[in-house]
């Protein structure tokens, strides 16, 4: 070890000071009210029915950015063509876009009065304080997670092992599927964690867009911002099974990035 | 179709990004024709046109009947309904596929219970079913070149496309790879186009040698021919090892002696037995006049005739034919010195261990 001067005493303390402030709010969750409160407050109708909500929400969100999201991610990673660049941009926008406006955006687009809301009303589609809606809602904000993951992905792919596989008789689509998709499979899986981890957190659209109704629309961080007034502990423990589901995402992530990424260099 | 006539006809124009490409050729069956050029030169993307992966802006490629690309009359094949067997340069297997899986990649249209028998027959023509469950990257670039082939060749493809086959392995594996490529080349009936960097490559795995610069053939025949009677500097620069044909047998003082065809015999450290090709570098040898003794440890001394005189820079590349045409490189001070000109009468000698053997 090399002297601890006074600078590397003030790194070590501004490191400390990061951790502490960070870790602090998350331990309290779970130490605030004790295990025993948390668990029997999961137990209660509205906890139960926000989680089951927010799990059949977001995997349909999920579902949804995978099937279209896939291929667009593989096109936008495989072609040139002009314009690709803004497609790329405008495809990112949501990622910076204030929860709030993204839920203006989505009522001016596809609420009652909105560009399509006649004609959505006219097809019997119903999004706004519907579960619909908050599918709807998940899926605008995380779908540029997976997005920009799936294209790195499909771009690192070698594209000799695309050329070899038509070479050997396979058509484009066959190609995508059998040789593109596995190779690919580390960056989509780590897509997939964040897109899922962004659509679980999802609180600000949702609320604006699709409202807060118990069983209908109302997701776990809808659940916990309604009852923190009224019921503290039933906030704290949807809010401890979060952390405990994003922290499980976050660990998936950095496990497969850690994983030698399949076809990568071996000696 | 008869035999010997043109069953591969290539005739493309396309623009590289620093320049035209264009070229025609023709590549018979059972026969292989090599690209050589230094890189950047077109010649991978000759091979990628000739299977679909590369649309020329104008050309044709047809196998036999078939026409695969024919851009006067929109005729453009994808890669899948051509047949070509194409080994990539780093092979390019399909890393989460176990070995035969990789092969039997290439048999779809075959019964599902035939697949995994064929792809172990195919590995085994190469020597490595042992390694069939194995994934890629568990073997090594000697094996992962045979699974390559391996894969290329079980669809019993109509041509054989090899981009720098031996490239990415190292000197030792490279040699070994070289011989047993030979011999499947020499199995092989489909015509066959090799792109390589590497004359001394072309000149022992091909029947003819093309060197491509700049999008274009400069010039195309036998290795020795273009070694020996170099149409540019750039082909004499480019041209490095010429190839001596003969049958090779150990000699009772431990070498291989090659009776070289037409005459004369060529002593090497490699081990070969039967029909060879005898390679060596130009720079190895060394001229002396005619009629010298012989002295020093070069074991190799060829009476030979000078048919070809080119400049580069402040070397030569002398175009010699003994029993058959090789080529040896001097400094221009020794053209002066030995009076090389057409004609002249000189002996080259070089050593055993300067002597690479490839079985034909």
């Amino acid at each position: 070890m090399g002297r601890r001067g006074p600078f590397v005493v003030a790194l070590t303390i501004a490191l400390a000071v990061v951790l502490l402030f960070l870790i602090l709010p998350v331990v309290a969750i779970f130490v605030d009210a004790g295990p025993g409160e948390l668990l029997r407050s999961l137990g209660s109708e509205q906890a139960r029915e926000a989680l089951w909500l927010s799990l059949r929400t977001t995997l349909a969100a999920l579902a949804i950015i995978v099937l279209v999201g896939t291929p667009a991610a593989y096109l936008l990673a495989t072609r040139e063509f002009r314009g690709k660049a803004a497609v790329t941009t405008a495809i990112e926008l949501p990622l910076v876009l204030p929860p709030a406006v993204a839920g203006i955006g989505l009522l001016a687009a596809f609420g009652p009065e909105g560009l399509f809301g006649a004609w959505l009303d006219d097809a019997g589609i119903e999004l706004v304080l519907q579960t619909t809606g908050v599918i709807v809602a998940l899926t605008f904000v995380a779908a540029p997670f997976y997005l920009r993951q799936a294209q790195a992905a499909f771009a690192a792919v070698d594209p000799n092992l695309l050329d070899a596989a038509r070479t050997l008789g396979a058509s484009e689509a066959r190609a995508f599927a059998r040789v593109a998709i596995p190779s690919a499979g580390a960056g989509i899986s780590a897509g997939m964690a964040l897109a899922w981890g962004r659509a679980l957190g999802e609180f600000g659209a949702t609320l604006m867009f699709a409202g807060s109704f118990p069983g209908i629309t109302q997701t776990a961080p809808l659940a916990i911002f309604a009852e923190f007034a009224t019921d503290f502990t039933a906030a704290l423990a949807l809010s401890a099974v979060l952390v405990a589901v994003s922290a499980a995402l976050l660990l998936t992530v950095k496990l497969i990035g850690r994983t030698p990424l399949l076809g990568g260099v071996s000696a | 179709m008869t035999d010997g006539a043109p069953v591969l006809r290539l005739q493309l124009a396309t623009a590289l990004r620093e320049f035209e490409l264009e070229l025609e050729l023709e590549v018979e069956r059972g026969s292989c024709l090599a690209l050589v050029g230094p890189s950047g030169a077109g010649k991978s993307t000759v091979l990628r046109a000739i299977a679909g992966l590369h649309r020329p802006d104008q050309g044709r490629v047809a196998l036999a009947g078939d026409v695969w690309l024919e851009t006067a009359a929109g005729t453009d094949l994808p890669p899948e309904r051509r047949s070509c067997g194409y080994l990539f340069q780093d092979y390019a297997l399909f890393p989460q596929m176990t070995v035969w899986r990789n092969v039997a990649f290439g048999l779809a249209g075959a019964p599902r219970a035939q697949r995994r028998r064929r792809a172990e027959a195919a590995l085994e023509a190469f020597g490595v079913a042992g390694l069939a469950d194995a994934t890629p990257r568990a073997l090594s670039g000697g094996e992962r070149q045979r699974v390559a082939l391996a894969r290329a060749l079980a669809r019993e493809p109509g041509a054989l496309l090899l981009d720098e086959p031996l490239a990415a392995l190292d000197a030792r594996t490279g040699a070994a790879a070289a011989r047993e490529l030979a011999a499947t080349l020499k199995r092989t009936a489909a015509p066959t186009v090799l792109v390589t960097h590497d004359f001394a490559e072309a000149a022992l795995l091909a029947d003819q040698v093309a060197v491509i610069d700049r999008g274009r053939i400069v010039q195309r025949g036998a290795a020795g021919e273009l070694s020996a009677r170099p149409a540019s500097a750039f082909v004499a620069d480019f041209a490095g090892a010429a190839v001596l044909f003969g049958v090779a047998s150990t000699s009772s003082g431990g070498s291989t002696v090659v009776e070289l065809e037409g005459g004369g015999r060529v002593a090497s450290s490699d081990r070969a037995a039967g029909p060879v090709g005898a390679a060596v570098y130009p720079w190895e040898i060394t001229l002396e006049p005619a009629g010298a003794g012989p002295h020093g440890s070069a074991l190799n001394r060829l009476e030979a005739r000078v048919t070809s005189v080119t400049e580069i820079g402040n070397r030569a590349r002398i175009g010699l034919l003994a029993s058959q045409p090789f080529a040896a490189e001097v400094t221009s001070e020794s053209v002066t010195r030995l009076g090389l000109s057409p004609g002249a009468r000189v002996t080259a000698t070089w050593k055993a261990t300067a002597t690479r053997l490839v079985e034909r």
